[in-house]
């Protein structure tokens, strides 16, 4: 009995303790544990997507729910799933790259998940309160004025949170990169992974904006009966497109980086050989990104904006598969030479190589607009952005988790159900994009709800189906390697991959302050030359000495719950009066904490090391 | 595991092959085989850039094979490889090729771009106005006074210029084996022109998500000779929309239609909320994909909703089952014109 209630109270601590965790570590595990909660979501809705469309005329579901499906399914793995995964990795591994003890602003990087979190949970919650959005992932208007319903609404407001973390996140590494890298850790040290976050932070700055303002406009038209995109009393629906796709396009790079920069750290750990290129490496992730704010309107191409645009666009596009070419090559340079080890994490990266490539390789085809304007619109499309987002980033993240679930987790995944995992998922993802470029080609358009009798489709949709279900099977047994993992899991040796980079250097499980002593970086791949020329082990850049932390608290989480009750309101406000109290108590709560946080001096605690054991100690 | 990547690949190759003998799709709706302007410099675009692609695609695939098959970790082997910081003259090569193959890529891709945009003999050759409707098409053609939904007529071998306006949401023009997409915006006009090489009838598609019924908003190109095309506009103009039917059923129909249903349905040449039906007897499908027959026909006057969801007409009227088969009789008789898909050479099945 008595142990019983330890055990309990042990769990509710447990809760209690991620609910006011500032801890960058944390804060990135409740990233990834939302992500994978909306990844399975946005894979359920996958799935039923492909049931429809396993048939011709198929009535699996209807077509308002079929619209609903496409439209959260896009939304939910581009905002909730795959973006979410990545900053959670970015969070909890680039400070151990670069030698930090947190993030420079843990508050607000607490804030960021929880508004994630809830901007995602609200808006699921349209499927219960009349229909979620169904105006497809793009919400182009005018349809998106005329959807019916709350669905838009829950669209807008759940996108505006969950941005406003991310706009938050992004800034927050910008600043950790600048200010907090360990002394000798110069830009041209930083390991690859730590560039992209870097770089991926300054595209979420500039790029989310233009979607804040856009779902800002949007919020407005459908709240406040403004008309902005309102054709009939002199709005444009065009400048939505223009808005939502100078956010989309970077939003593409905003995956992709980080997933390069995961192959980037396994190649050459995986290769026991340098990054091949490191120097090109990085400049051509400013490259991409620079070009990635250029590009735009070739998802517009079919709109009528004229040759002289149409054109310029198109080179820009082309011009991109320069620096993604340099990447490619230098990977494979990295290994070649190099003694090659394969195991799930380099299985993902290895298989990455040859899908994103294709994915590359269609993005240039549809870039040439003239052949866009068959692509366009149609399962060429579906194919072409699916290579590249499970392609490179699906297979980049679960090249992640494979590689640095030691260190967050202090397990090894099963390595015979990682290889599984990647052949099933490897070979559905395959059969069930490859077929796609074809059925663009043959006349389906993307989005639609039935595919006609003999229009020689079928053949193509039942294959692509089937591999959905290959894919599917792949999920599962990765979710079971994990629980298996968490059981029965091997407990690594520290620095079980050989590392090169400073994150190995900590002992796992890593402790709260990530650093005893800063270390001294001393080099490219820190640790690597401490193994090659010193004695493996990384020097202290101090003595021991205090450790600053900063205090955990509960604000954060109440003030996402209070800027969540306001959307609630948003959403219903045009529906009478209590929509609009409800804005007001919600925006009471997220206020007043703000103001409480203003107002309380919180100075943190120091972490004194008595006989080398951690204490914490009063400010 | 090597041996199993093999296997992989050889099913996965097999899967492809057989189905790229499958076919490049159905032959009036696939952008495989063009018949058009337009779809055949798409596919000249196409082709040249996915043989470029290829290309760099299988010295990735050399360079991938020759690694893995040399630089694989041997078991018990702990040597250290030397550390190759990079090389500037390959580095160089990779950035320098693909420079010179996105401008043999780009100068050709801007040349048509710039051709398929020109509208300069826009004035001097056939005109046509079409509108998208959630979820259907209206074509009229304004210097001959004829208004047509659903089938566009056009002659072969023509520049055909498009005007193309929404009257609510975006929708897209698509005619894969003809020309490429242009979208239909509700606030300006695009105008596109369509040049068809053979006789036929051709599958057009709404390719920008407009509702639920996006999918079923299909439309035909039907392409005749010059002089059947002639025909077809006299005897569209000379149509006399009050002709009354010979038999007693479809009279019947016929009042029943001007009381119920002419309020959104005109026939003539006039435009109206809902379908011209001039020449519906005509049709080879109405509402897009459903075969003309009564039974159809009665089916969608008596319950549009099951067949076409969130169409504009559900709700709109009030007739039983008996007079929606007299209203059937009556606009399946409506064949105003001798040229029809069928003369046309009928739909490929
Ligand atoms: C409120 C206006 C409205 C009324 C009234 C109306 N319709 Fe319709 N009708 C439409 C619209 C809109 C469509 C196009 C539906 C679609 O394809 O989405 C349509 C389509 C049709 C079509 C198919 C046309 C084609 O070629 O594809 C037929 C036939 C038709 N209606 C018959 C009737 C009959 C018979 C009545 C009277 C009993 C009627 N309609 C009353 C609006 C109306
Ligand atoms: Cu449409």
């Amino acid at each position: 009995m008595s142990t019983a209630t330890t055990q309990k109270r042990s769990v509710s601590a447990v809760i209690w303790d991620y609910l006011t965790t500032v801890d960058h570590k944390k804060v990135g595990i409740l990233y990834m544990l939302g992500g994978a909660f909306f990844f399975l979501l946005g894979g359920l809705e996958a799935l039923i997507i492909r049931i429809q469309l396993i048939k011709p005329e198929n009535d699996f579901v209807s077509a308002g729910l079929y619209n609903e499906m496409i439209t959260m399914h896009g939304t939910t793995m581009i905002f909730f799933a795959a973006m979410p995964i990545l900053i959670g990795l970015m969070n909890y591994i680039m400070p151990l790259q670069i030698g930090a003890r947190d993030v420079a602003f843990p508050f607000l990087n607490a804030l960021g998940v929880w508004l994630f979190i809830f901007g995602g949970l609200l808006m699921n919650v349209s499927w219960f309160t009349g229909g979620a959005p169904d105006a497809g992932w793009t919400n182009y208007a005018p349809l998106s004025l005329q959807s019916p319903g709350h669905g838009v609404n829950y669209y807008v407001m759940g996108l505006q949170l969950s941005g406003a973390g991310t706009l938050m996140s992004g800034i927050n590494f910008i600043v950790t990169i600048v200010r907090m890298r360990a002394p000798g850790m110069t830009y041209m040290r930083m390991p690859l992974f730590s560039w992209t976050t870097l770089v991926t932070s300054i595209l979420i700055l500039f790029a989310f904006p233009a979607f804040t303002v856009a779902l800002f406009l949007m919020q407005f038209d459908r709240m406040f009966e403004s008309a902005f995109f309102d054709i009939a009393l002199g709005g444009n629906s065009i400048i939505w497109q223009h808005l939502f796709w100078i956010f989309g396009h970077p939003e593409v790079y905003i995956l992709i980086l980080p997933a390069f920069g995961i192959f980037s750290e396994i190649f050459p750990t995986f290769s026991k050989k340098r990054l091949f290129g490191y120097t090109a490496m990085v400049f051509a992730t400013f490259l991409i990104a620079f070009l990635g704010f250029m590009v735009w309107a070739h998802h517009m191409f079919t709109v009528g904006l004229g040759p002289v645009a149409n054109a310029i666009f198109a080179i820009g596009t082309m011009a991109i598969a320069v620096p993604t070419g340099i990447k490619i090559f230098n990977w494979l340079l990295t290994m070649w030479g190099g003694s090659i080890q394969i195991n799930s994490a380099m299985l993902y990266a290895l298989g990455f190589i040859p899908s994103f490539t294709i994915g590359g390789m269609t993005g240039v085809m549809l870039g040439a607009t003239v052949a866009d304007f068959q692509y366009h619109d149609t399962y060429f499309v579906i194919a072409h952005f699916h290579y590249v987002i499970v392609g490179g980033v699906v297979f980049g993240i679960l090249a992640a988790m494979h590689y640095w679930w030691p260190l967050m987790f202090n397990r090894i995944l099963n390595e015979t159900l990682g290889k599984w995992a990647f052949w099933t998922f490897f070979f559905g993802f395959h059969l069930t994009f490859f077929v796609q470029h074809f059925l663009g080609l043959m006349g389906m358009p993307r989005r639609y709800w039935v595919f006609l009798e003999g229009q020689g489709l079928d053949v193509g949709n039942f294959v692509s189906t089937i591999g959905t279900f290959l894919m599917t099977i792949g999920v599962l047994i990765f979710l079971y390697n994990i629980v298996h993992t968490y059981f029965k899991g091997e407990v690594p040796a520290q620095d079980p991959w050989d590392g090169r980079t400073l994150e190995w250097s900590v002992p796992t499980p890593v402790p709260f302050y990530n650093f005893k002593q800063l270390p001294l970086v001393r080099g490219l791949d820190a640790l690597w030359l401490e193994k090659m020329e010193g004695d493996g082990k990384i020097k202290p850049a101090e003595p021991v000495a205090p450790i600053h932390m900063p205090n955990s608290s509960i604000l954060p989480f109440i003030m996402a719950v209070g800027f969540t009750i306001a959307s609630f309101g948003f959403i219903y406000q045009l529906d009478g009066p209590l929509g609009r109290i409800t804005i007001y108590i919600g925006m009471a709560i997220a206020v007043g904490s703000m103001i409480i946080r203003s107002l309380r001096d919180d100075h943190g605690y120091y972490v004194e090391f008595d006989e080398d054991e951690p204490q914490k100690e009063g400010a | 595991m090597k041996s199993w990547m093999g296997k992989m690949k050889a099913i996965m190759l097999f899967g492809f092959l057989s189905l790229l003998l499958a076919g490049c799709g159905k032959e009036n709706l696939t952008a495989l085989d063009p018949k058009g302007y337009g779809a055949e410099k798409s596919l000249d675009i196409i082709l040249l850039t996915t043989g470029i692609m290829v290309g760099v695609f299988l010295v990735v695939i050399i360079i991938y094979t020759i690694v893995l098959a040399r630089f694989r970790r041997k078991k018990g082997d702990n040597h250290i490889p030397e550390q190759v910081e990079g090389s500037k003259k390959l580095e160089t090569i990779w950035t320098v090729i693909p420079i010179i193959l996105v401008l043999i890529m780009g100068i050709p891709t801007v040349v048509y771009t710039f051709d398929l945009a020109d509208t300069s003999e826009a004035s001097s050759t056939l005109n046509i106005n079409v509108t998208g409707h959630q979820y259907w098409w209206n074509f009229e053609y304004e210097d001959h006074n004829v208004v047509t939904s659903q089938d566009l007529y056009i002659p072969v071998g023509e520049k055909v210029y498009v005007n193309m306006l929404s009257s609510d949401v975006i929708h897209s023009f698509w005619v894969p084996t003809i020309t490429g997409k242009m979208d239909v915006n509700p606030e300006n006009v695009n105008t596109m022109y369509i040049e068809a090489y053979e006789e036929g009838v051709y599958w057009g598609k709404c390719a920008e998500l407009c509702g639920p019924s996006h999918s079923l908003m299909d439309f035909k190109v039907i392409v005749v000779s010059p002089e059947e095309f002639e025909q077809w506009i006299t005897d569209m103009q000379n149509v006399d929309p009050e002709e009354v039917p010979t038999d007693a059923v479809a009279q019947e129909g016929q009042e029943l239609f001007q009381s119920n249903c002419m309020s959104c349905h005109a026939i003539g040449d006039a435009s109206s909320a809902g379908p011209n039906l001039t020449n519906f007897g005509n049709r080879v499908h109405f509402v897009g994909y459903l075969e003309p027959t009564k039974e159809n026909l009665v089916e969608w006057i008596m319950d549009p909703e099951s067949l076409k969801p969130g169409n504009k007409m559900t709700g709109m009227y009030e007739v039983t089952e008996e007079e929606a088969e007299k209203i059937a009789e009556y606009l399946m008789q409506l064949k105003s014109t001798d040229v029809t898909p069928e003369s046309a050479g009928g739909l490929i099945d």
